[in-house]
């Protein structure tokens, strides 16, 4: 009988890192939009934050269409 | 088409069957955390699930043409063996459905398989080291890695977006979380509805309708994805309470964090060949999330009583399937009388779930009475239904009672 660690090991370290890469990416776009509330209930500025968001959650849905990908890419 | 037997159509009917528990059973872990953190209503989410599993059995054949291959020698598969594996897959499916704890679907088909080619083809038909390393390992390994990085998810969404609040924030974690339960539904639909047709397509090979080595049909595909869709719509609510509620407490950022982390590891799991049940994959990463918050707690009682459905998920399943292929075996008589017995027991199971109705209206209701579950758990082997076969109904002698005396008795003998 054969363990294949390497594989286990890798889907460990694996899904760890993308989890924890992709929510603390989404919470960071969460917290830009919600600054960009507060600064606009201000009348501050709201560009910078409003980006930041954005390149956030561009970056969540590239993971999401990569996910998607390797579903298809089984067939 | 002309060997198209009775067998053989009995066994399709029974496989599809088998997918729409499957589908039923599953809906929680796509859905649980979306629905017990009011980002989607009930019926919505049950209905998006529903049609990206249907769009994921489409995707692709993968899985189907390799679930016959390897943990069983097919050579010496007949489509009486395939039914009683289907029979034990069935009930174990309806009867931890009955007591609302979230078990893997496909270690009951693949305890229903084991068992049934036992009694078959006796012990040496299957390939203990391929059990240990594709079945086993996984369960183990799979709620530790969903939970740990949901955990650790968790922790930095807390620390991170400790200033987030607000419409913004709402509106954000509720789209988070239906992105991530969206690709946890495609997933389960190119994995799990693709069993039901590697099975069907198993059962059409060792039938002789198709040749060795074919394809799936496209009927086949398709009846399979419906029947998965279909199941998913009508929606198991009792394991979603359990997985959304029972096991701990979620708010927007840990439902989440605990749905990326599912989605990360199924999806990471069967890129590098390492397959993960989604079932298990989810309550780890539920638990997870409950760790994950200041002041979270993990209901362990709960959770306790997952993990020995979860052991006893693949001896069951092949204990039902092996007393059912052993009935088959005399003939076909003994085919109908197990048929018979699926379909009674089956309507008993359901017959009992209606006593404490779980639906879309009263999923997210916490107080579930202690002692139904505690009664319900004694009675994991489905209740009987009648006198059908001496060989089945001496597997649940014990809990025959248990059910039958909670209902005859009303309210005030409620333990």
């Amino acid at each position: 009988m054969k363990i294949d660690w390497a594989a286990l090991g890798s889907v460990f370290g694996v899904s760890l890192a993308v989890t924890v890469g992709l929510v603390a990416l989404f919470t960071l776009g969460v917290a830009g939009l919600s600054r960009r509330e507060r600064a606009a209930a201000q009348g501050d500025s709201t560009a910078l934050a409003l980006t930041g968001a954005y390149v956030c959650f561009a970056t969540c849905a590239a993971a999401v269409a990569y996910g998607i990908y390797l579903i298809m890419a089984k067939a | 088409m002309e060997n198209f037997s009775l067998i053989l159509a009995i066994v399709v009917v029974t496989a599809l069957a088998f997918d729409f528990t499957n589908g039923f059973h599953d809906t929680a872990n796509a859905m649980a955390t979306t629905i017990s953190t009011g980002a989607l209503k009930p019926k919505i989410a049950v209905a998006m699930s529903a049609a990206l599993n249907l769009v994921g059995a489409f995707l692709s054949v993968e899985v189907a043409n390799t679930i016959s291959k390897g943990l069983v020698d097919e050579s010496g598969i007949r489509p009486e063996v395939i039914f009683a594996a289907l029979v034990g897959a069935i009930l174990w499916n309806l009867a931890t459905w009955l007591v609302g704890l979230p078990s893997s679907s496909s270690h009951a088909l693949m305890g229903g398989l084991i068992g049934a080619t036992v009694a078959s083809a006796g012990t040496g038909a299957v390939h203990g080291d391929v059990l240990v390393t594709k079945v086993l390992l996984p369960a183990v390994a799979a709620p530790i890695v969903a939970g740990l990085a949901a955990m650790v998810a968790t922790r930095f969404s807390y620390a991170i977006g400790k200033n987030a609040d607000g419409e913004a924030t709402r509106k954000g974690y509720r789209a988070g979380q239906i992105a991530s339960a969206g690709l946890v539904s495609l997933a389960h639909g190119t994995n799990d509805a693709q069993k039901t047709m590697g099975i069907i397509t198993l059962a059409l090979i060792a039938g002789g309708s198709i040749a060795p080595g074919s394809n799936p049909p496209t009927w086949v595909i398709l009846s399979a994805g419906l029947a998965i869709a279909l199941g998913t719509y009508i929606g198991g609510w009792r394991i979603i309470r359990t997985m959304g509620k029972g096991l701990t407490d979620l708010q927007p950022q840990q439902g989440f964090a605990a749905q990326t982390s599912a989605a990360t590891a199924i999806l990471t799991s069967s890129h590098l060949g390492f397959s993960l049940s989604t079932t298990h994959v989810v309550s780890g990463s539920v638990m997870g999330a409950g760790l994950g918050r200041k002041g979270g707690v993990v209901r362990w009682s709960t959770a306790t009583r997952m993990f020995v459905a979860w052991g006893l998920t693949l001896p069951a399943a092949a204990l039902v399937g092996a007393l059912a292929e052993s009935v088959t075996d005399l003939g076909d008589w003994g085919t109908a009388v197990v048929a018979v017995f699926l379909v009674a027991a089956s309507a008993a199971i359901w017959k009992v779930s209606r006593r404490e109705v779980v639906d879309h209206t009263n999923v997210n209701d916490t107080d579930e009475p202690a002692g139904v579950v505690t009664t319900a758990i004694a009675a994991v082997t489905p209740p009987p239904a009648g006198t059908v076969a001496d060989g089945l109904t001496a597997t649940i002698p014990a809990q025959a009672t248990a059910p039958a005396t909670d209902a005859a008795v009303p309210p005030t003998a409620a333990v």
